[in-house]
Parts: structure tokens; C-alpha cells; sequence
């Protein structure tokens, strides 16, 4: 028999029995930011390709609620600080080695491209909309004839940031369950995914939504791929990862990770959006809807079990 | 200069004093502690063996929690000593997360706490609070570039081991065993 | 853009700047925090003490924060006791001084006894309420009707009292209820008791036999300290134990005994010392009387005798015994502490005692050494008037050899009983929870029914407290001068307790109570000071030192006056027994009828489905006296129930499960205990630490937490030579469903 007791009573808040410091509000801002991380890279790229026209509502309408998203991706993070009165700190200082503060910064930049691209097209919600002063005039002007620069700095950023969402975790190599280099392109595929099933909402043109639709399943497709593949990973890894695997093969969060996230989030929608491209009618609110559910679902759950997974005790 | 700390399995009885020691020496808030006592035990009786450590956090020399802080809260003082600037610290978390001893918690203020291994006392030529009390006097502290500090000395002589060190954090608490 | 000498300037300036906030930055990178700058504050201002969670009685400091408030306790470096290290129920004392469930206030009760009912009053109130009855109780049925129970620092000022009074009848738990046996057994053996602390020179020793001491998880603190010296320097350990403590886990030799057979342990290895002719010739020649006697006696005690009866194998008995001669005489064969077990235990521990008297460790180094202890004259005050009748007088052939008032012979003479013409109509009580101190509970609260006066002094409002006319609220340790320390060591030390603050609340100290009483009741003359401190600094001058001196020193230690720590090789050594010399075969008990030398005994087993219940110690924990104390409750806050795999299994119980415990008597827990399924039980016992179960709600942090030992002791064994009460006579099993109601026991 074998037995290994803290006798000396440690019981420290949130970090016994198990680490529970991270809550909904990190699980949101990493959903909210893979979300506009995809909204962002379509708008940009296909303006880069030059199919403004021909796609409006991904490059002109979706990124306008994307400063919205933002800024609600800001205060869900302020939310799970506990040192609220000095989170100005974080922008003082630059640390390369620590992805929040890399998190941080991405984030903040993307903040302004989205802005300045939402600002651009801020006729699509606002037919009339005037800008009072001169100088913002000039401003926008001067903007939109650079606006290639910006879709490429925006693609850029978009990219980076979906793929931090997932990088911010896999860092803690503290947590086997997060500790997976699969979980960075992981959580930027299912970003894109959710982005491009947000502008298959927003689309009025057919054209638009076949070709999203087809993004969708295929983003969809992949996410589901990257996924199995995680699992092989964690299950040829070392006993701490095989462990932290086992909290979904069998432990406390197998059901609701694979009905949730796996069937609803994304099988089921991804047959969904098969039947509509065939024919058949149906209501998109529905698959965007599961899918959007299914990604805030996944790093929710993902959030809460890596705090489970652990080296000691 | 590199502090390291040492402590006796085969002494310790695992009375907890280094833990109310901490918690008078530093204002620990009750509820909380900074280090704590595991025992480990094997066996089938009467074929039994038991090891008692008293753990804190390591001030590990590739650690993750001065890595990962975003803001610099987090950082290295003389000796490899780990601390945290309380006026820095933004209650983030990802140290906390990041460390895979557990050894880090939120203070109720709201800044991240932990071990400081007594540098305060250390800068006055003291010994922390910790090993100071300890009644079986098995723990060791000093700077492990000394050669003739009393830890560098217990480690020439003993085995010893230290926790997870396939973690790659190079932690400077090590067990005698 | 701006001339050539602006853009030199305002880089300059920038530049000058930035150095400077980088400068600062690093210079501020590791500033301490508030509390560490506190502390460092602190290491003026120090007060001494010796600490009360324990009988140990470390010395030590106290340490203040800047604004007064008591921060934190360290050891005193030159104290014999602790090292200047204290353990860490010491270092949490604090916490009895910041506990906010403490009594604050006199009480006086309300309504039946046992209600926790009271309201407050003042302390005029409290004192004329019991000098009132003690004056009645003393006109009617003598003083001497009167006991005083104690077991904290401030009793010798009640003690004082009772004796002006004219009462004999002090009584101290810590006799029949724990260390009595073996003192009666030592004084048999050696001529002398053993005391507090025991004279072992565990740091010398070459080998250490625990047999029925949990050193590690009984934190006693010097033990504790040399034992961890002994181990350092090789010293061989040897722990006889149903389970596998802490010092077992040290050792190099286990022995996983059954329980209750320890005494044919010792006789075997008597048997083996004698047999193989391992034991110190010269000495027993010397200075002991009866060896041929013993010879003959152990005669057919052999190990493989032992063997069946202790299941442990005939080789391993004949190899530490070889071990403990090997070392002789530097070695210990520890009298233990808490020793009041079957009823048998003045015989057992006689055994013990004569195993080191074959081996020559009496007086020898690595043994045990001869103590010394300084004398404090008390002021001096009229004699004390000769009581007419002790409980000698009335129980003249009750326990004969113990030499003190049993406390549990004052229980038993508290309830009424037709067959005595007295008994006892008023306690007081100073710090001592006779609830959970005495065994077979039933049989107290009977006695407490039956009082016409129960005064109880505490600093915690503790079980007794509830049945108390009137309860006095002590101040801590912490707050308080108490009597000078002077207990034995290896030299004479004293030790100073001052107060490191104003006492909190409307507590006071127990010398003002008792002065207080004493002017009430007439027997002022009895503390002829006025203020403690004016007698302290009195006492302190007779001995060749001062108040003022102390309160800077905290201790202070006087040489041998000759090298007699051990004895000398040609020394003729006198020992206070009938002969002369060390006792192998007792006359003093032969001649009161008892054996003269131990025979072993089968003790009752637990019947089928049931385990023997093995309590004891934690070390983070002093009883019941630390249990709501808040540093130590972050420590240790509940008990739990140790019970082996093969059980576990057997009645499907898993680690972290709560279970009701009922003994033989049909006696059930309070509250449910937690399971820890574990190796290091036999599959005949369990095991839980003594001290929880507080049934007390103004214990907020405690109360309903684990369960109660004291409650399942319903059977005591008593010892008929010195009427200990022996309580590991009682067997419980489990009661795993908990939906039932709780059944009042």
C-alpha cells in the first residue's frame, strides 16, 4: 500500500484540494478572442484577395462587432484579476518570455486595428453616420487608402492571436492536461471555425454563405482532427499526461466534453451544415448557434479540467 | 551566491513547527500557509517505511512562475531567492498555474504569496524562520557556492534527492535521504 | 524640430532620466513587504516567558510587533528544556492568546449543570458567591471536604489556599491518570520518582528502546531534540509498538507487539540479559539487591515463551536484547510517559526498571543522569493548620503506595455513597478538562452532581466549565507573572515568565484570584506580598539574582557545585529504598502485599468485531488544550480513526469515510470520525489522537470536530497498587451507516 497525506493541514484558498484560480472569465476571454481572431482573419483576407465585393459581409460587416467582442474580451480578463487596482502594470513593461504578457500586448493591438477597421466601415451599420471633427476625417481618409497595409497587419495579428489562445495554456508545462503543442493551432482552428460560422450569420448573399459554409465544415473537420490527435498525443506521452488524458477517457469530464464539445459543438453542426450546402433548409441560427456554444463550451471545460491535471499528490 | 535549502527525511518528525513558524514569523494569514509537511508511506506491515518532508516553494533556478509573470511581479533577488513585489503583481495567476509544486497562493489582498525564504532574516545574517525552530534540527540553509556552508557541507555527505525533477525547474530544496 | 543645444539638453535630460528610474527600479525591484519590515522591527522590545501549552515549561521570548501586539514566540538559546528552539505548539501559542472564543469575563451559572448557562458577573460577585460557600461548607463538613484539581501553572497559588484552609487534597490528573505508575515503580526500584522532565541523557545514548513512548508524535520537546542528536550521532533505536509511529520509522529494529503483552516482552528480555549473562556484573554486584531472586524468577521467561504470547520472533527478542547490552551502559530503556494502560502498569514499568538496572544505565551517561533542580524558598507565612483527616485516613488500605491525592479517588469519593461517612462537597478545578481527562465520564458527572461548590479556572471555556457554580477567566501565559521555573535538568536552571501584555478582556492572573480568596476567607497572612512581582523579585534575590536581571536574561543557570552527573566509578551510592540498593526484588512491595517482581498477566482481547481502541498524541497538538487554538487548528483540525486494510475491507470502509465508533459498553461517539485506511495499524486495533470530539459549542473551531477517546473508555482497569486508572482496556467498532439519529450516550 502506498500513501502520500499533506499532514500538516494545508488547505490554501483555490489551490486545494486542486488549483481552481481560473474560472468563466478566462474561458470567455480566450473564447471571445479565438472568435475575433477568426472574424478578423477572414475580413482581412479577403480583402487581400481582393473579394471585398463579392464577400461584403465578411470583410465590411462581421468586424464591426469585433471591438465589441474585445472589449468584452478586456473585461472578462479584469474581472479574473485579483490585484485589480494595479492591472495598469501590465503595460508598463514588455516580458518576451511570459505569454500573458505577450496575451496582453497581441491583444491590445488587435483591439486598435479592429477598431480603425470597424471605424472604416462604420457605414455598412450606419448609413448616415458623420464624423463630427475634421481631423477624424482626414484620419479615415488617410486610413482607407493604406487599407491593404492594414488587412496584412490585421491577418497577421489575427493568426497570432488565435494561436496564442491556446499557447497561453500550453505553457504551463505545470498542467500535463495544457501542456500539448497541439493545443495552439487547436484553438486557432476552432477560433476560425467560429468565425467563419458568425459571418455565415451575418451573410445575405448566397455565394457568401455556400463558400462559408464550406470554411465551416472544413475548419470544423480539422478542429475535429487536431483533437483525436491531441488525445494520441497525451496517451503515447509520459504517466502525467496519460493521467490528465484519462479526466476525459472515462474520468469526470468525459461526458460532457464529448457530447458537448465534440457531438454538439461540432459534429452535429458540421452534418448540419452538409445537409443545408445539399438543399436541405433549415434555420443557420442553428449550427452557428451549436458551434459557437460547442467553442465556448471546449476552453471552458479545458480551463477547468487542466487545473485538475497536476504532477504531485 | 545560490541559497538552497536542505531538510533530513530522516529526521524530521513531522511536528509542522517550520509551518507555525512561517505563519508568526511572516503574518501569514491563518487558513494559509506558505510550507507544509507531507509523509509518504510504503509498505505492507509489519514491512513499512515512512518519509516525512517538509516542502515549501522551491526557488527553483529555471523557474517557470519568474518566466511566465507578465508584468515582472515575479522575479529573482540576491541568490537565486524568488519573490514577489506585491505593488507589481496584477493577481493574474499564471504563476500560480505555471508552478508544478503548487507551492504559490493568492494573499486575501490580492497579490500572489509564497516562501521568501525568510530573506529578510537571511540579509541579517539569520537563518529562516523555518529552519531556526526546527527541534530536530533537520534543515539546512545557505549558499550552496560556499563550500563551507553548512548545506553545501549535508549534501557532500548525504544522498539526496529532490522533488519532480523531470519538471526541468532546477528546484533548490533538496530532501536528505 | 527644435536647435541643435534643445535636442543635446532634452536628451540629456532624457537620458539622466531613464538611469535614474532604472536605478530605482532596481534598487525598489526587492523591497520588503510591510510585515517582513515589521518583524525586523520586533527583534527589540523581547519579554521572557516560559511556555504553558505543555508541562514541559520551555523558556523562551516574545516578540512584538510596532504597535504593540504580540507577534511571535521564539525559544530561549541558553534554556536546557528547548535549545532556544520551542516546538510547534510553543510557536503557536500565540494563538491561545489571539483566540476570540476565550472567556472574557466572570460567570456565575443559571440553570442545571452541564447547560453552559451562565451570566456574567463581576468579580466581587464571583468571590463572595464562593467564599460564601466555602465558609458554609467548611463550618458543616470540615475544609477539608474541599479539592483542588490542577493542572496549569497557576494552581500553586490555589494550592496555597486550600492548604491555608486546611485541606491536604490537591490532586493532579497527571498522577492516576497518565505518569503515577511509573513513579511508584522507579521510587520501588531506585528509590526515587522520576519527574518532570525525566532525567534520560537520550543525547549520549547508544540505544533508545521505546517501549510505549510515541517520541516524535509526543512532542516533548528536549526528548524530541536529543533524540534527533542521539540518531545523528549513530545511536540505535529500537521502538516496541502495535503501530508503526513515527519513532518506528527511525528505528532499526520494529517490533510490531500485541497489544497488551509488552510486560512478557520485558520479562523475556530480562530472561535473555540474565541467561547470556549480558549484564553489567560489577554494577549488579554493587549497588543492587534481589539478583538471584529475579534469576530465578525469569527462569522459564524465555523468548520463545514471549514468542506466543507477544508474536514476536524469539531471534529478534534475542537480538536487541544483545543490541541493549552492546551499548550498555549508554543505553535507555524509556520509562515512557502516559503509562496508565491495563492496570497492570506499576508492575510493567518495574519491569522496565529492572532492565536498566541489570544494564547499568542508572547514573551512567547515556542513561539516565542525576537532575538537579534549584530550590526557591517560598516568603515565609504562618505553618499550615494540620488537617483532621486526609483521604489516607479514611481509605487506609486504598492504593497504598501512592504517595499523592489520586484524582480519580477524589471523584470517586465525590459520589455519594452510603457505605462512607464523607466525601467531598466542593473542587476547584484550575486549568484541567476533567470531562475528557478523566476515564468513564459517567462516573464524573455523577460526582459533579453531587458538589455543593464547583469552581473551575480556565482561560478556554472547556466541557468542564458548563458544570461550574462559578467560572473564573484566567488570563494566558502570555499575559501574566507565574511562579519561577525550576525544574530538573542536568543543572539547576530558573526560568522568568513575565507578561508581554495588558491580560485581554477582564481576565486576571491566578495569583490575584487566589490572594483575592484568601482575604475573603481570612488566610491573608498566607501571601504575605501584594503584588506577584514584589515576591518573585523577593524569591529571585535569595538565589542570587533579581527581577530586573531576569526580565533581561530570561533563565538563568547555576553550576554543579561538584561533577556528580553520573556516578563515579568507586562511588558508594546510597538509593532510598528498604536496602539500601537498587531493588530487583521490591520489598517495598512485598511488604504491602503486592508482587515483588512482575509477573506477566493475559489481558482481555477484543471480541470478535471489535478492535482494541490505542489512543495518542499528535505533535502539532497538547490534549484538548490546543484543540480551538487557531495556528494549531490550521495544522491539525479533527482526528482520525487509523484502521488497517484487511478491516477496511472487511467492513468496506475507504480513506476520508465517516464512522460512528460504539465500545464494548455500548458507549457511542458524538460525532463520526474520519477513516484512514492504513498499513501502519494491526488488523486488532485502531488508533485515533486524544484531544477532539468537543461536544463544547463556545469552541467555535472545534466543536463536533473528530471524535472523543475519553467518551469510549468506559472500562477502567484500575492498578491496585497506586490506583492509576488504566484505560487501553476498551474495543469499539464501527457503525458505518450515519443516517441513524444520534443516540445520547
Amino acid at each position: 500500500m502506498n500513501e502520500e497525506l499533506l499532514i500538516s493541514g494545508r488547505d490554501n484558498l483555490l489551490i486545494d484540494p486542486h488549483l481552481h484560480i481560473w474560472h468563466w472569465p478566462i474561458a470567455l476571454d480566450l473564447f471571445l478572442g479565438g472568435l475575433s481572431a477568426g472574424i478578423l482573419f477572414f475580413a482581412a483576407l479577403f480583402f487581400i484577395l481582393g473579394k471585398e465585393n463579392k464577400y461584403p459581409s465578411a470583410v465590411r460587416k462581421a468586424p464591426l462587432v469585433v471591438p465589441v467582442l474585445l472589449i468584452l474580451c478586456f473585461t472578462a480578463l479584469f474581472i479574473d484579476l485579483r490585484h485589480k487596482a494595479f492591472f495598469w502594470q501590465l503595460f508598463t513593461t514588455i516580458k518576451l518570455q511570459s505569454p500573458m504578457s505577450w496575451g496582453a500586448w497581441t491583444l491590445s493591438f488587435t483591439f486598435i486595428v479592429s477598431i480603425i477597421w470597424a471605424a472604416l466601415h462604420i457605414r455598412e451599420a450606419f448609413p448616415s453616420f458623420d464624423w463630427k471633427y475634421g481631423w477624424i476625417k482626414d484620419l479615415d481618409k488617410w486610413l482607407s487608402k493604406r487599407k491593404l497595409t492594414l488587412a496584412w497587419i490585421m491577418l497577421f495579428l489575427a493568426v497570432i492571436l488565435g494561436v496564442y489562445t491556446g499557447i497561453l495554456l500550453s505553457a504551463f508545462n505545470a498542467r500535463p492536461l495544457w501542456n500539448t503543442s497541439v493545443l495552439g493551432p487547436l484553438f486557432l482552428t476552432s477560433g476560425m471555425a467560429a468565425g467563419a460560422a458568425t459571418i455565415m450569420l451575418f451573410s445575405r448573399n448566397d455565394e457568401e454563405t455556400g463558400l462559408f459554409k464550406k470554411l465551416t465544415v472544413i475548419l470544423l473537420g480539422v478542429e475535429l482532427f487536431l483533437i483525436i490527435h491531441m488525445f494520441m498525443g497525451f496517451l503515447a506521452g509520459t504517466q502525467v499526461q496519460i493521467e490528465a488524458s484519462g479526466l476525459f477517457l472515462g474520468g469526470e469530464y468525459t461526458t460532457t466534453f464529448w457530447i458537448f464539445v465534440v457531438f454538439l459543438g461540432i459534429i452535429f453542426p458540421g452534418i448540419l451544415s452538409i445537409l443545408s450546402l445539399r438543399g436541405y433548409k433549415m434555420p443557420l441560427a442553428i449550427p452557428v448557434a451549436l458551434i459557437l456554444l460547442g467553442g465556448f463550451m471546449f476552453r471552458f471545460i479545458f480551463v477547468y479540467a487542466g487545473q485538475l491535471s497536476r504532477w504531485l499528490y | 551566491m545560490r541559497y538552497a535549502m536542505a531538510v533530513d527525511t530522516k529526521k524530521c518528525v513531522g511536528c509542522s513547527d517550520c509551518v507555525v513558524a512561517c505563519q508568526t514569523e511572516n503574518s501569514v494569514p491563518l487558513g494559509y500557509c506558505r510550507d507544509w509537511v507531507v509523509e509518504t508511506m510504503d509498505g505492507t506491515y509489519p514491512q513499512l517505511e515512512v518519509e516525512l518532508r517538509s516542502e515549501r516553494c522551491n526557488h527553483c533556478t529555471n523557474s517557470p512562475c519568474v518566466r511566465c509573470c507578465p508584468t515582472g511581479a515575479s522575479h529573482f533577488a540576491e541568490g537565486g531567492i524568488v519573490l514577489v513585489t506585491p505593488r507589481k503583481c496584477i493577481g493574474c495567476g499564471a504563476c500560480i498555474a505555471s508552478c508544478p509544486y503548487d507551492a504559490r497562493f493568492f494573499h486575501p489582498k490580492g497579490y500572489v504569496d509564497k516562501c521568501t525564504f525568510c530573506i529578510h532574516r537571511v540579509r541579517e545574517g539569520m537563518k529562516p524562520a523555518c529552519v531556526a525552530v526546527c527541534p530536530t534540527k533537520c534543515m539546512y540553509f545557505g549558499d550552496l557556492e560556499d563550500p563551507n556552508s553548512e548545506v553545501s557541507m549535508v549534501l557532500k555527505k548525504r544522498k539526496s534527492k529532490t522533488l519532480i525533477p523531470e519538471a526541468g525547474t532546477r528546484p533548490q530544496l533538496y530532501f536528505l535521504i | 524640430m527644435a536647435t541643435r543645444r534643445q535636442f543635446i539638453r532634452i536628451s540629456a535630460m532624457g537620458t539622466g532620466a531613464v538611469l535614474a528610474g532604472a536605478a530605482g527600479f532596481r534598487l525598489l525591484a526587492s523591497e520588503l513587504t510591510d510585515g517582513q519590515k515589521a518583524t525586523l522591527a520586533a527583534l527589540t522590545g523581547r519579554t521572557p516567558t516560559y511556555c504553558e501549552v505543555c508541562f514541559w515549561k520551555c523558556a523562551g521570548w516574545v516578540w512584538k510587533d510596532e504597535k504593540g501586539a504580540i507577534k511571535k514566540i521564539t525559544g530561549n538559546a541558553e534554556d536546557m528544556n528547548c535549545n532556544g528552539r520551542l516546538c510547534p505548539r510553543g510557536t503557536g501559542g500565540v494563538g491561545m492568546y489571539y483566540d476570540e472564543d476565550r472567556l472574557k469575563t466572570p460567570l456565575i451559572r443559571t440553570e442545571e449543570r452541564g447547560k453552559q448557562s451562565f451570566r456574567e458577573a463581576t468579580w466581587d460577585e464571583a468571590f463572595d458567591y464562593i467564599a460564601d460557600k466555602i465558609r458554609k461548607l467548611s463550618a458543616e463538613w470540615g475544609p477539608e471536604c474541599m479539592a483542588l484539581f490542577t493542572h496549569g501553572s497557576g494552581g500553586k497559588y490555589f494550592t496555597t489556599l486550600l492548604k491555608a484552609l486546611g485541606s491536604p487534597h490537591v490532586a493532579a490528573p497527571s498522577y492516576a491518570q497518565c505518569r503515577g505508575p511509573r513513579e511508584v515503580a522507579f521510587q520501588a526500584t531506585f528509590g526515587q520518582t522520576l519527574d518532570s522532565p525525566e532525567p534520560l541523557d537520550i543525547r549520549d545514548t547508544r540505544c533508545l528502546v521505546l517501549i510505549g513512548s510515541h517520541l516524535g508524535e509526543n512532542m516533548h520537546n528536549g526528548q524530541v531534540q536529543e533524540m534527533s542528536d542521539a540518531i545523528d550521532k549513530g545511536a540505535t533505536i529500537i521502538t516496541v509498538d502495535p503501530r508503526f509511529s513515527t519513532a518506528a520509522g527511525k528505528s532499526k529494529y520494529w517490533l510490531p507487539i500485541k497489544p497488551a503483552t509488552d510486560l512478557a516482552l520485558l520479562l523475556a528480555w530480562i530472561n535473555v540479559i540474565i541467561s547470556e549473562e549480558l549484564y553489567d556484573k560489577p554494577y549488579v554486584e554493587k549497588y543492587t539487591y534481589g539478583f538471584e531472586y529475579l534469576k530465578e524468577h525469569v527462569k522459564t521467561m524465555t523468548p520463545e515463551w514471549a514468542y506466543g504470547i507477544t508474536t514476536i520472533d524469539p531471534t529478534v527478542i534475542r537480538e536487541t536484547a544483545r543490541e541493549m547490552a552492546n551499548a550498555a551502559p549508554a543505553v535507555i530503556i524509556h520509562p515512557g510517559r502516559h503509562v496508565t494502560w491495563y492496570g497492570d502498569d506499576t508492575q510493567r514499568i518495574r519491569a522496565v526498571a529492572i532492565l536498566n538496572a541489570l544494564l547499568g544505565s542508572w547514573g551512567r551517561r547515556g542513561g539516565f543522569y542525576r537532575s538537579e533542580s534549584a530550590v526557591i524558598p517560598e516568603p515565609q507565612h504562618p505553618a499550615y493548620p494540620v488537617p483532621k483527616r486526609t483521604w489516607r485516613t479514611e481509605f487506609p488500605d486504598l492504593y497504598k503506595l501512592a504517595d499523592v491525592v489520586l484524582a480519580n479517588g477524589v471523584c470517586d469519593a465525590t459520589v455519594p455513597d452510603p457505605s462512607r461517612n464523607c466525601k467531598f462537597h466542593g473542587w476547584i478545578v484550575n486549568g484541567s478538562n476533567l470531562i475528557e481527562t478523566l476515564p468513564n465520564r459517567a462516573n464524573t458527572l455523577r460526582a459533579i452532581d453531587s458538589l455543593e461548590l464547583l469552581v473551575v479556572i480556565d482561560t478556554m471555556p472547556m466541557e468542564i466549565t458548563g458544570y461550574a457554580d462559578v467560572v473564573l477567566p484566567e488570563c494566558t501565559y502570555l499575559e501574566r507573572y507565574d511562579e519561577i521555573r525550576a525544574v530538573p535538568h542536568r543543572k539547576q536552571q530558573i526560568a522568568l515568565r513575565m507578561p508581554a501584555v495588558e491580560p485581554a478582556y477582564n481576565t486576571k492572573p491566578a495569583f490575584w484570584m487566589a490572594r483575592e480568596l484568601a482575604k475573603r476567607l481570612g488566610v491573608i497572612d498566607y501571601f504575605p506580598f501584594e503584588k506577584i512581582e514584589d515576591q518573585l523579585d523577593w524569591q529571585l534575590k535569595q538565589v542570587g539574582t533579581s527581577l530586573e536581571e531576569m526580565k533581561k536574561a530570561g533563565v538563568k543557570t547555576f553550576d554543579r557545585p561538584a561533577d556528580d552527573l553520573y556516578f563515579s566509578p568507586d562511588e558508594e551510592v546510597e538509593f532510598y529504598t528498604g536496602t539500601g540498593k537498587i531493588e530487583l526484588y521490591s520489598t517495598l512491595l512485598a511488604d504491602s502485599e503486592f508482587d515483588p517482581m512482575p509477573k506477566y498477566t493475559k489481558h482481555e482481547e477484543p471480541p470478535e468485531g471489535y478492535y482494541r481502541l490505542n489512543y495518542g498524541r499528535a505533535p502539532m497538538h497538547t490534549f484538548g488544550r490546543t484543540s480551538n487554538n487557531p495556528n494549531l487548528t490550521d495544522l491539525m483540525d479533527e482526528n482520525t480513526v487509523w484502521v488497517n486494510p484487511r478491516v477496511a475491507k472487511e467492513w468496506g470502509l475507504s480513506t476520508g469515510q465517516y464512522v460512528h465508533l460504539v465500545n464494548q459498553d455500548g458507549n457511542r461517539s458524538e460525532f463520526p470520525i474520519k477513516v484512514r485506511v492504513t498499513e501502519r495499524i494491526r488488523w486488532d486495533s485502531v488508533f485515533m489522537v486524544h484531544g477532539f470530539g468537543h461536544d463544547q459549542k463556545k469552541l467555535r473551531r472545534c466543536y463536533g470536530k473528530g471524535a472523543s477517546d475519553s467518551n469510549l473508555i468506559t472500562k477502567v482497569l484500575i492498578d491496585p497498587i497506586m490506583g492509576g486508572t488504566g484505560m487501553r482496556g476498551n474495543f469499539v467498532t464501527f457503525i458505518t451507516d450515519l443516517s441513524k439519529e444520534e443516540v445520547a450516550s
